[in-house]
């Protein structure tokens, strides 16, 4: 099992160039548990992520990892505890599965090592998790979408990191690889521990397979809790603007909103009200 | 474990490219076939029992013995340079993330042949030992200049924005080498030769002011290549990973400048060789750097010298500038590099 780490963020401001787009956030980030950030576009759910994960430096507040500060620690020794799993990342040319899995393996090596057997295996067995051992040989242009976001997730996965942050990584994909990645990933916080953290866009989603919701709305946390005491109608319509009825899943039990058009509305009084 | 189990059975490693031993042992073989027509080609062929003089008997005396070994520091000397161009190119492609960049797209070219001719132009410097500082100044400078330019504005140094820089850059500093030529026709005779870009006139003394910028070149391109296979899947997975992205591209840069400088101050802006090797290896054994790297080297080397003794035959009986050569080969290659070039790899 993983071990606890505390992840705080304390006031935490930050945009590019003038734009302010985090505004005063302070949330701990529950450990060994899944999280997700939720909110409309624009509101800084990619943003919070990348403040987080270091990619973004903060204007003001600060972000600590176990009492320390994030800028403070090594960016080689950072990259062995938490690991980032960014949305587009870029795949080059002609490279292979195992090729592109190995990578994640950068921050355990030192400029002079070769391939440990640590390496070799934490290779194997992130490719094994994630169901992409058979696909070891072959380059990433060849393999369909779903494949490919396992095998990013793999590479995430090589790096061996006690927090996983991952940016929408079920996003292009189609509803059968959405809960497949979703079900992967849980099979490893559940395994493991990991802490993982992710922005996912599909809310009823995000509900069923988050312990802890985060939910943004223009730069601010205005809420956050488990997804049974978070997802309510009225934060729904504070986030996006738009009518809901909240009902439970059938099959999880978790809270799954109905959103509520102009149109096939079969008592719109009632629901309006 | 068994997936590792699995994995060994399929001699898949995580790194080691499929073709790298037989890719290896071809081009032992092709090395050893460049540096024996480099010694025994040109525009008056010897045969192997000169070779054997030339290279081990000590004063013959005999003239095919001495014309080889006049041809040995002009062999060690392109190959040494074909290596800096080789390696220089992927490092330059993999900071810049575009698989057409070549040293001429950081502006090094243009810069080092600024400082050249505004050394032969005002300073009436006319030595090799004088053009390496002045050439390495010009392309350090303007890296610098293209590197800051390139760096202004949002998301930092994005390989897009330093493309643009450096072409921006290499267009303002060509008409100015132009400018400065013009009315002076003495620097344009002395420039020309050097601008064409020859391993010719190389001798001992070119080897060995050659030596400490190559070999420094060299072993920042190994260490950071790691790094840089990390930098291939992006700014922010590398960042991810632990990787200071914008020391790495500054550190490696600089690799790449005194590789190109050098080679260029000494020899002239040869074209082309870093775009060659690096896309030959590549195709081959795929992007990973570490391989890639010391493979562009021996490539680039091979590449280089085979041009010259094309150059020497094509040419008798006097010979081609190997500039000359590369540019034929490889003009026909970008074209091809060009249209293939996927919009995403920038």
């Amino acid at each position: 099992m993983k071990p606890t780490h505390h992840f705080q963020a304390e006031h935490l401001v930050a945009g590019y160039d003038q734009k302010k787009v985090l505004n005063d956030i302070s949330l701990e980030i529950p450990s060994n548990k899944i999280s997700v950030i939720i909110g409309a576009n624009a509101c800084g759910k990619s943003t919070l992520l990348k403040t987080m994960a270091r990619l973004i430096k903060p204007t003001s507040g600060g972000i600590t990892l176990d009492g320390q500060s994030l800028d403070r620690i090594p960016s080689k020794q950072l990259a062995r505890v938490l690991g980032l799993l960014p949305q587009s990342p870029i795949v080059p040319e002609g490279i292979t599965v195992s090729d592109l899995v190995g990578r994640g393996r950068f921050p355990h090596q030192s400029m002079f090592s070769g391939w440990s057997k640590k390496d070799y295996e934490a290779v194997a067995e992130a490719m094994e998790i994630m169901n992409v051992t058979e696909l070891a040989n072959h380059h990433i242009d060849e393999l369909s979408g779903g494949q490919r976001q396992r095998v990013w997730i793999a590479m995430a996965l090589a790096q061996q990191t006690d927090i996983l942050f991952l940016d929408e990584p079920t996003t292009f994909l189609d509803i059968t690889y959405q809960v497949e990645i979703l079900d992967l990933l849980t099979d490893l916080n559940e395994k493991y521990g990991t802490t993982i953290v992710m922005v996912l866009h599909d809310i009823n989603l995000s509900a069923r397979y988050a312990d802890h919701i985060f939910a943004l709305r223009q730069g601010e946390l205005i809420s956050e809790g488990a997804p049974s005491d978070v997802i309510t109608s009225e934060l729904i319509h504070d986030i996006f603007g738009l009518h809901s009825t909240v009902i439970e899943d059938p099959v999880s039990g978790s809270p799954s909103v109905i959103p509520i058009g102009r149109h096939h509305v079969r008592q719109k009084e009632a629901v309006w009200s | 474990m068994s997936s590792l189990a699995e994995l060994k059975k399929q001699q898949v490693s995580p790194h080691v490219p499929k073709y790298f031993t037989p890719v290896l042992v071809v081009g032992a073989i092709l090395l050893i076939i460049s540096v024996a027509a480099s010694l025994s080609l040109g525009s008056r062929p010897v045969s192997l029992q000169e070779i054997m003089n030339g290279l081990f008997a000590e004063g013959t005396g005999s003239y095919g013995a001495n014309v080889v070994e006049s041809r040995i520091p002009r062999t060690v000397f392109s190959l040494m340079c074909g290596a800096a161009l080789g390696v220089s190119g992927s490092l330059m492609q993999a900071v810049t993330r575009n698989p057409i960049a070549d040293p001429s797209i950081l502006g090094v070219n243009m810069g080092a042949a600024l400082f050249v001719v505004i050394g032969i132009a005002f300073f009436n410097i006319s030595t090799a030992g004088e053009y390496i500082w002045l050439a390495l100044a010009g392309a350090l400078l303007t890296s610098i200049l293209v590197f800051g330019v390139g760096s202004m504005g949002r998301g930092g140094a994005t390989p897009l924005k330093l493309i643009l820089a450096g072409a921006a850059t290499s267009a303002a500093l060509s008409s100015l080498v132009i400018a400065i030529m013009i009315p002076r026709s003495y620097v344009m005779d002395q420039f020309r030769f050097w601008q064409v870009g020859s391993v010719g006139a190389a001798d001992w003394s070119s080897v060995q002011t050659f030596s400490p910028f190559l070999v420094v070149g060299l072993v920042i391109a190994v260490l950071s290549a790691s790094a840089l296979n990390a930098m291939a899947l992006g700014d922010e997975l590398a960042t991810g990973l632990g990787v200071k992205t914008s020391t790495l591209r500054l550190i490696a840069a600089i690799a790449a400048v005194l590789l190109c400088g050098a080679a260029t101050a000494l020899a002239g802006p040869i074209g082309f060789v870093g775009l060659l090797a690096t896309h030959v290896v590549r195709l081959i054994l795929g992007s990973n750097l570490r391989y890639l790297i010391p493979m562009s080297a021996l490539t680039g080397a091979i590449v280089l010298t085979i041009s010259d003794v094309c150059g020497r035959l094509v040419g008798r009986p006097g010979e081609l500038e190997v500039g000359v050569v590369t540019a034929f080969v490889g003009a026909p290659i970008l074209i091809i590099l060009a249209m293939k070039a996927k919009v995403r790899s920038l």
